[in-house]
């Protein structure tokens, strides 16, 4: 089944403004994992805000999970896709992890007991039990995302779409939002829609998407994407140093694959030689 | 950060921690009442005592408590300063022009001070051992009475309690919009009053810009995870009175009664 289906859906924010969306067709598949990457203003977190409802299309439909997205189904789909933001301080609503946590579930009505295990369970999904009667503010920038999402686990989504959540972190935060979402989509079979821009983040992903003024303009595997390299350039997305060693390093002859990760390359090059 | 820890959460695990906020919340009010009745310092030392009482009971260091005083220290002064200089006592110390110090007067502002202090510390008590979450259950709970005439007694607490979450959040932006301005050569030290007020305005503008994209941003995530504002909305915590309120309450009860026996039968001058 697909998890989130967009058919020639476009968007523009003002009446008579330039169309930020423009036809697209998207979709995902149930249990996959995409990466959507893309330069400032190419329309990637105007398909978060679409695919759950906050925003509504001007043209064109949107379906989650099999089910058409109307204001009859809107809250069906945004318990089934969560969303989580981008800045961690703007989307936490308590001050005790727990709390905020809860709210979600608090929203749907569900009981106390059953809010009780949703918690946990959120929380254990993240790692982030030991935090639970913890100061939100005092969390660091990765823990503090990593709350967000327990916050919209707590609604036991089907998918969860990251619009750019590792923005604002620094490199460890991001390395402990993207190790969370890719055990959360292993093991828990959980639809993932990673917006990001950094591409080192895609590597991960089964499938990279590339959007340039809303629309797309690439999708493939990522390690293909990654290879080319000119037409990335061409979209204002700067393919990371490893990447470039890469392509250099092939276009010379040497046979190695189109990693993002250091430690591989190195063992590759080893090999090689 | 560094100066607000009026209003903050102090996050341990203790007997007032554990209390019911409705009963904090009526204590407080008891407590303030009970603040102004006492008209000698035996009174005020009863409560002062209260108070000690509870923050140990409470397993709040004593550095954090003056720490929410220091908010205050100046106000404290100043009233005290006024009511040296201007209060009409019998027995003059000191005397210069149209002020008089005398020992009523010395008595009457720390009478005042003591006072103020109190008030200042009983409140921020309250902050330090109920979260934001718990406090705003409590003002729910208090107001539902409201709820009978179609006052959206939910939402206002949900707003007070984000209002909450939110300040530290703003000051530190403050801050930084602060140290960003005096980067691009902006004075907020020198001047008269009406200079720096001005001086102000370049931060107070961006300041409110950003709040306004915060609560949009904060609506959104509320929105997506399903928030109505309606009331088929379930609470994670339920508040219950228990016998540790009860004995709290009690404790409450008789130092109000305290406070009320010595006004009458303790001579008042102090």
């Amino acid at each position: 089944m697909k998890a989130i289906e967009f058919t020639g859906v476009s968007f523009r924010y003002e009446e008579e403004g330039p169309f930020v969306i423009e036809k697209l067709n998207f979709s995902v598949e149930e249990g996959e994992f995409v990466a959507v990457l893309g330069h400032n203003g190419s329309g990637k977190s105007t398909l978060a805000r679409l695919a759950n409802g906050l925003l509504v299309p001007d043209e064109g439909a949107i379906s989650v999970f099999g089910t058409p997205l109307t204001e009859k189904t809107l809250f069906e789909a945004r318990r089934n896709v969560g969303v989580v933001f981008q800045n961690p301080d703007n989307q936490t609503v308590a001050t005790i992890v727990e709390d905020d946590v809860a709210f979600g579930a608090e929203n749907v009505g569900l009981k106390r007991e059953e809010i009780g295990e949703r918690i946990e369970f959120a929380l254990r999904a993240v790692g982030m039990e030991a935090y639970r009667g913890a100061t939100v503010a005092r969390l660091s920038g990765g823990q503090k995302q990593r709350v967000a999402i327990a916050g919209v686990l707590a609604l036991k989504p089907r998918a969860i779409v990251l619009d750019e959540s590792t923005a604002m972190l620094d490199p460890r935060g991001r390395r402990e939002i993207v190790d969370v979402v890719t055990r959360l989509n292993k093991e828990e079979g959980i639809t993932v829609v990673l917006i990001t821009h950094f591409m080192e983040e895609a590597l991960l992903a089964d499938r990279a998407v590339v959007m340039n003024r809303g629309e797309i303009v690439m999708q493939g595997k990522p390690e293909e994407i990654f290879a080319r390299q000119e037409e990335l350039v061409t979209y204002n997305l700067a393919l990371p140093r490893i990447g470039v060693i890469c392509n250099r390093l092939r276009a010379a002859g040497m046979p190695v694959s189109n990693t993002l990760s250091a430690e591989q390359l190195a063992e590759e090059i080893a090999k090689c030689v | 950060m560094k100066d607000v820890s009026f209003g903050q959460y102090y996050p341990v695990s203790s007997y007032v921690h554990r209390l019911d906020p409705r009963l904090k919340l009526l204590f407080l009010i008891a407590y303030i009442v009970a603040i102004f009745l006492a008209s000698n310092f035996y009174g005020l030392a009863a409560c002062a005592g209260v108070l000690v009482v509870i923050v140990i009971a409470a397993r709040i260091p004593f550095g954090k408590v003056l720490r929410a005083v220091r908010g205050v220290v100046f106000l404290v002064i100043f009233t005290a300063a006024l009511n040296i200089l201007f209060y009409n006592g019998e027995t003059v110390y000191a005397s210069w022009w149209v002020f008089d110090i005398t020992k009523e007067g010395l008595i009457f502002s720390a009478f005042l001070a003591l006072r103020l202090v109190l008030l200042v510390v009983c409140s921020s008590l309250l902050t330090y051992t109920t979260t934001p979450v718990s406090l705003t259950d409590g003002v729910e709970s208090l107001l539902t009475p409201l709820k009978w005439i179609k006052i959206p007694v939910h939402a206002l607490a949900l707003v007070m309690s984000i209002a909450l979450r939110f300040i530290p959040i703003l000051m530190d932006e403050t801050e930084r919009i602060k140290n960003a301005q005096k980067a691009r050569g902006a004075d907020f030290e020198s001047g008269n009053l009406l200079k720096r007020i001005k001086a102000m305005v370049p931060v107070l503008v961006p300041l409110l810009l950003s709040a306004f994209r915060r609560a949009d941003e904060l609506g959104d995530a509320m929105d997506a995870r399903c928030y109505t504002g309606s009331g088929k909305r379930t609470k994670y915590k339920k508040l219950r009175f228990t016998w540790r309120d009860l004995i709290a309450f009690l404790v409450g009860a008789a130092l109000i009664a305290g406070v009320v026996l010595m006004k009458i039968y303790l001579p008042a001058p102090y």
